[in-house]
């Protein structure tokens, strides 16, 4: 029984950076990765199941380049005995439809029972790919789920979906499945300096799209958008309160003195 | 293709709200690209949602009679493509709420057609139809085009366009479901905890503090500060996940909306779109936070960058 976990290395952008110049990106100089919060929380669930029950194999994957890498690292420290990464050169710039096309070839090949994946990226927050990936597959799905009661081989799983305003629905849903999971389901567990060692040595293995079966045709065809520029927005802007911590803070009780004042 | 077709949404037999700022999108995009506006209900008795929807705009009003009271994702899909398939919309409209979170996407695989999320503006450039949205936490916004594609799917950020109150004249028809059997299956809601603590949508003044926190042993002191200003002491997200604060304090999308709030002072908290949405209607907004370029500066009206513990403790001196 086998789960795979999608995980992305997010992009985060300087506090001041600058666009490239064709304007269809920020300038790669301002931009450093981390991994996806959300990824922290799937990846966790796939491991309980997996320390929880015998015969569970947890593979991270993640569709990205050399140094994405490190993100399956990071979760192969925490627990897991290989993973994958998926790149070409062309994917550069690829958005989540064609992601989570080739997410589904790898769950396709893996014989995956089970996708984990988090409910969004923390950096463009589609909140699509882990759908694409059901779709892909024509797997039933549920989104944003907060808690999660799975036995390895059975035929449903009991999940919460977190709705707006507080309220959870309870549902079942047949498997295999792909899930996307929110923050909170659990508490990640931080990786040991032996897990951070070990990880070093187990496998990651590399596909192109095409070791996948998927044509670079099919993933031009595959893009649910085309992105034509992206720019700084007018930001509404804060007066700015200026000064030493002291005469921030004696500016700041004014104002709010003054607004009840007058509320 | 032509024609826009709007997705309402409903819950436990309540029309989501969002759903008329969708139709005011749509009816937008009418003005300047006339084009037949039509929204389908989804619902085992659409009936009941009908003269809701009926907003001014809306040519026609499709029910749809599903055997299920519930959201699930396979009778949905199935069911919007159906609808897609009768009538041949080159847009096909949604709130982005958690619902579409869980099946938008996958009409737009399943049926070949364009998917742009979280979208907040929308407008046609020659023909081509351009949607905007936001990312690296909103510090950019993108410019999305869908060429090639005879249909588009974007869902619709909250609170941005309008809702229409003008009352329209639709016609009603009727689009046959699909026969699908649901593979997940709903048993029941668990309503948000309300009780012991305070119900922040009724505060009028409050402080919320946020991932700058850092962690829990810090929480105490601003208890203190809010208890000091009078004020009632909210969170984001991480704080509540984490347990340092009860998730009846959480500001936000999936915790409370502070309808009643006058002032709200952010500590800590960068501002994500779904904490905001649960706060930017608030008239003054003070935001503390290191980090200058932090959304909730965008919504601010007054900002102090620097370091929150700094600014409670000078606080603490005017109390």
């Amino acid at each position: 029984m086998k789960i795979l976990v999608p995980v992305k290395q997010v992009a985060v952008l300087d506090e001041d950076f600058e666009l490239r110049d064709d304007g269809l990106d920020a300038d790669p100089d301002f931009i450093d990765h981390e991994s996806n919060e959300w990824d922290d929380y799937s990846y966790e669930a796939a491991l309980q199941i997996m320390e929880a029950h015998g015969g569970v194999e947890v593979v991270p994957m993640t569709v990205g380049p050399e140094d994405a890498e490190e993100s399956l690292r990071r979760c192969l420290a925490k627990g897991g005995e290989r993973a994958i990464r998926v790149w070409d050169d062309a994917l550069t710039g690829a958005g989540p439809a064609t992601v989570a096309k080739l997410i589904a070839a790898v769950a396709r090949r893996e014989g995956a029972d089970m996708v984990f994946a988090g409910t969004l990226s923390a950096d463009h927050s589609y909140a699509m790919t882990g759908i694409c990936v059901a779709a892909e597959l024509g797997w039933p799905h549920v989104a944003v789920v907060t808690a999660l009661e799975y036995q390895p081989g059975a035929a449903t799983a009991t999940v919460h979906r977190e709705l707006e305003a507080g309220l959870v629905e309870k549902m079942t849903v047949e498997c295999p499945a792909v899930l996307t999971i929110q923050l909170g389901i659990n508490q990640p567990r931080y990786a040991s300096l032996r897990g951070v060692k070990q990880a070093k040595e187990k496998p990651v293995d590399e596909l192109s799209p095409a070791d996948l079966g998927v044509s670079g045709e099919e993933l031009a065809a595959s893009a649910s958008f085309r992105l034509r520029r992206m720019f700084k927005p007018a930001r509404g802007q804060a007066e700015l309160i200026e000064g030493t911590a002291a005469e921030q803070a004696a500016r700041l009780a004014s104002i709010i003195k003054e607004l009840r004042g007058a509320a | 293709m032509s024609g826009i077709l709007v997705i309402a949404e409903h819950r436990r037999g309540v029309l989501n709200p969002a759903t008329l700022e969708t139709i005011a999108a749509a009816a937008a995009l009418k003005q300047v690209k006339p084009q037949p506006v039509a929204v389908a209900i989804i619902a085992r008795n659409p009936d009941e949602f009908v003269g809701q929807v009926n907003a001014a705009g809306v040519d026609e009003i499709i029910k749809v009679a599903v055997p299920t009271d519930t959201f699930q994702s396979d009778v949905y899909e199935a069911t919007v493509a159906a609808v897609v398939a009768a009538r041949g919309p080159a847009v096909v409209l949604f709130a982005h709420t958690v619902d579409t979170w869980g099946y938008a996407a996958a009409v737009a695989v399943r049926g070949g057609f364009g998917c742009a999320t979280d979208v907040f503006a929308v407008r046609y450039e020659g023909d081509a139809l351009v949607a905007t949205r936001a990312g690296y936490k909103e510090k950019l916004h993108m410019d999305l085009d869908f060429p090639g594609r005879q249909t588009v799917v974007l869902t619709l950020r909250g609170n941005v366009f309008k809702p229409i109150e003008e009352p329209g004249s639709a016609a009603v028809s009727a689009v046959d479901a699909p026969a699908v059997a649901a593979r997940t299956a709903h048993l029941g809601y668990i309503e948000p905890d309300q009780t012991g603590d305070v119900d922040i949508a009724q505060a009028e003044y409050m402080l919320s503090v946020g991932r700058g926190v850092g962690e829990e042993d810090n929480i105490e002191q601003f208890k203190e500060l809010a208890d000091a200003l009078g004020f009632t002491l909210g969170c984001s997200r991480p704080v509540a996940d984490n347990g340092w604060l009860p998730k009846s304090r959480q500001v936000g999308q999936s915790g409370k909306t502070v309808v009643s709030c006058k002032i709200y002072v952010a500590m800590g908290i960068s501002g994500s779109v779904q904490h905001m949405a649960g706060m930017k209607h608030v008239p003054t907004i003070i935001a503390i936070n290191k980090d200058a370029e932090a959304s909730i500066f965008s919504i601010a009206r007054y900002g102090v960058v620097g370091d929150m513990f700094e600014i409670a403790k000078e606080l603490r001196n005017h109390c």
